[in-house]
């Protein structure tokens, strides 16, 4: 066997790989990461297909012992990471031994981070992905996060090249910022008022924030609807239950609802509120489909032509 | 154009999602365009289609925003409601679910029957006559929602949701009926259980239902029951 052990878990880490995609009829959601560019980051630094199946790192906290010679890479939150107690650079690959531990600390700022290692962690396919959905009991080791003494089985390719991230491409996690969103499904039943209050006002982030959604709390927005029909949820919807307190859905999502929905956010914006913790601050931008579709393409185009520098 | 299709509305969804709405109640001739709808699609959206979810009178299509765009889908739509005209209602599946009703299977059976004011095995014999249409599939993975229940044996969600309810647990909320394809916390009322699986990762496929099928269920004894492998669970 190679690979890594589980010495200690952290608060939350999750075998995650691109998502799950293709099975909402069965009433699969996706998984997958929730800041998927610092994901395909991490991949790339290693030289792996962006989609590889990796470890989300919630808050911090994990501790692996090396029993494979691989390069490894974290990127993503502000956890401190140490190799055999050393402190080294995220965003940047790093070529160790077996025998090597590996330790990433708890966040100073953003609550996201990906540790991917060359050639990828090897973790059997449910649904055509690895992405752990605990909710669903699906994906990773038994739909769970992982636990101590968990292996995490790797095949380290023999040549593998490493990178690192320079940092002025390195984004940014600070709080305080501008969501965009568009304004979409029952925003019809949101009088104008009440869709002025929204982009208007000030929401935090509640302690409610998981995979599943982000529960905010704020001034309270009415829909002349109280429910719907259930329907189809995409990722970013936010849905805005009895309370008028909103609740941004994400990754882990229910397929299905029947809650009013404003709009939805977009992905490069749900990935920087993914990154914030319970008491941060966030104000919302109407956009239009055009212009997210151009800022989509334009984030693809700008991932694809930015190149890392090589490391040793 | 017939009325139906005049009443059709596409709205934005997300950046990369599109939501059609075909009506706005349970009725099972939209749900069966539902379902035309997401045969049509697939094909002519064929690899520019990320997901798509159908539901009781909508289909939201999630598009690969880096293949096509909400112009492209949008005309795409347009198209499909053209054929939609044409084509004749789907008929799914019928698919026959056994179902061992009892107060010791169903604890909200009697409750059920008392407020309905009618006797257990009338109320039994009105949810296993009347045919389902598998209206939508959500909440939990296989978790399908059937419809409608009769009027008679329709119930409220229970005040205080289960912590536990068991697998393959038959239960009745408002006007739906559905099967808990695992164990799961759960606010509708138990009226029995159903010994086939209704998800399993490891079967081909993986659900016995899906999407515009119908359901009926059979009434079973306990040891029938026992014997297509049910099992009895524990409820809290």
């Amino acid at each position: 066997m190679s690979g890594f052990k589980v010495v200690q878990p952290g608060l939350m880490t999750l075998i995650q790989d691109a998502g799950r995609f293709g099975h909402h009829r069965i009433g699969l959601t996706t998984g997958g990461p929730l800041d998927a560019l610092a994901f395909k980051w991490a991949n790339r630094l290693v030289d792996n297909p962006v989609n590889t199946t990796a470890l989300e790192i919630s808050f911090g906290g994990l501790v692996l012992l090396a029993e494979t010679d691989a390069q490894i890479v974290l990127a993503g939150a502000q956890m401190p990471l140490k190799i055999n107690g050393v402190e080294q650079d995220r965003w940047h690959a790093h070529r160790i031994k077996a025998g090597d531990k590996i330790e990433v600390g708890f966040s100073a700022q953003g609550a996201r981070a990906y540790l991917a290692v060359s050639g990828g962690f090897q973790v059997e396919h449910s649904f055509s992905s690895s992405a752990t959905v605990t909710r669903e009991g699906i994906g990773g080791f038994t739909g769970e996060k992982l636990k101590q003494g968990d292996y995490l089985n790797c095949k380290p390719p023999m040549k593998h090249k490493g990178y690192r991230l320079p940092e002025t491409h390195r984004p940014d996690y600070s709080d305080n910022v501008t969501l965009r969103v568009i304004t979409g499904y029952q925003q019809q039943a949101f009088s104008d008022y009440q869709k002025r209050l929204f982009f208007s006002s000030e929401y935090k982030v509640t302690d409610r924030a998981d995979r599943m959604g982000y529960r905010l709390a704020g001034p309270e927005v009415k829909p002349a609807l109280d429910g719907i029909l259930s329907e189809g949820i995409c990722h970013g919807a936010i849905q805005i239950p009895a309370d008028g307190q909103p609740i941004v859905l994400l990754n882990d999502r229910q397929t299905i609802g029947g809650y009013p929905k404003i709009g939805s956010m977009i992905a490069l914006d749900t990935a920087r509120m993914a990154q914030m913790l319970p008491g941060s601050r966030i104000s919302f931008d109407e956009i239009s489909i055009d212009d997210a579709h151009n800022l989509h393409c334009l984030a693809h185009i700008r991932f694809n032509n930015t190149e890392p520098e090589p490391v040793d | 154009m017939n009325t139906e299709t005049n009443s059709i509305r596409v709205e934005i969804a997300g950046e990369n999602a599109l939501i059609i709405y075909f009506g706005d109640k349970t009725d099972p001739r939209v749900s069966s365009q539902v379902q035309q709808a997401v045969t049509i699609l697939e094909t002519e959206l064929n690899g520019k289609l990320i997901d798509m979810v159908p539901s009781y009178a909508s289909l939201l299509v999630i598009y690969d925003q880096l293949a096509t765009d909400h112009l492209e889908v949008r005309r795409c739509i347009r198209e499909l409601l053209s054929k939609l005209d044409n084509s004749e209602s789907s008929e799914g599946n019928l698919v026959i679910l056994p179902a061992y009703y009892s107060t010791e299977s169903g604890p909200d059976l009697e409750a059920l029957a008392q407020r309905a004011d009618l006797s257990i095995e009338e109320v039994i014999k009105i949810h296993s006559e009347m045919e389902y249409r598998v209206y939508a599939i959500g909440f939990a993975p296989g978790f399908a929602y059937l419809g409608e229940v009769d009027a008679r044996i329709a119930a409220p969600r229970l005040a205080t949701p289960r912590t536990k309810v068991p697998r393959g647990a038959i239960a009745i909320a408002d006007r739906q009926t559905a099967v808990y394809p695992a164990v799961s916390p759960g606010g509708w009322n138990l009226i029995g259980l159903c010994p086939t699986r209704m998800f399993d990762p490891k079967a081909e496929p993986t659900m016995p239902v899906q999407v515009g099928d119908r359901v009926r269920f059979n009434p079973i004894s306990r040891e029938e029951f026992f014997a297509q492998g049910g099992e009895l669970g524990e409820i809290r």
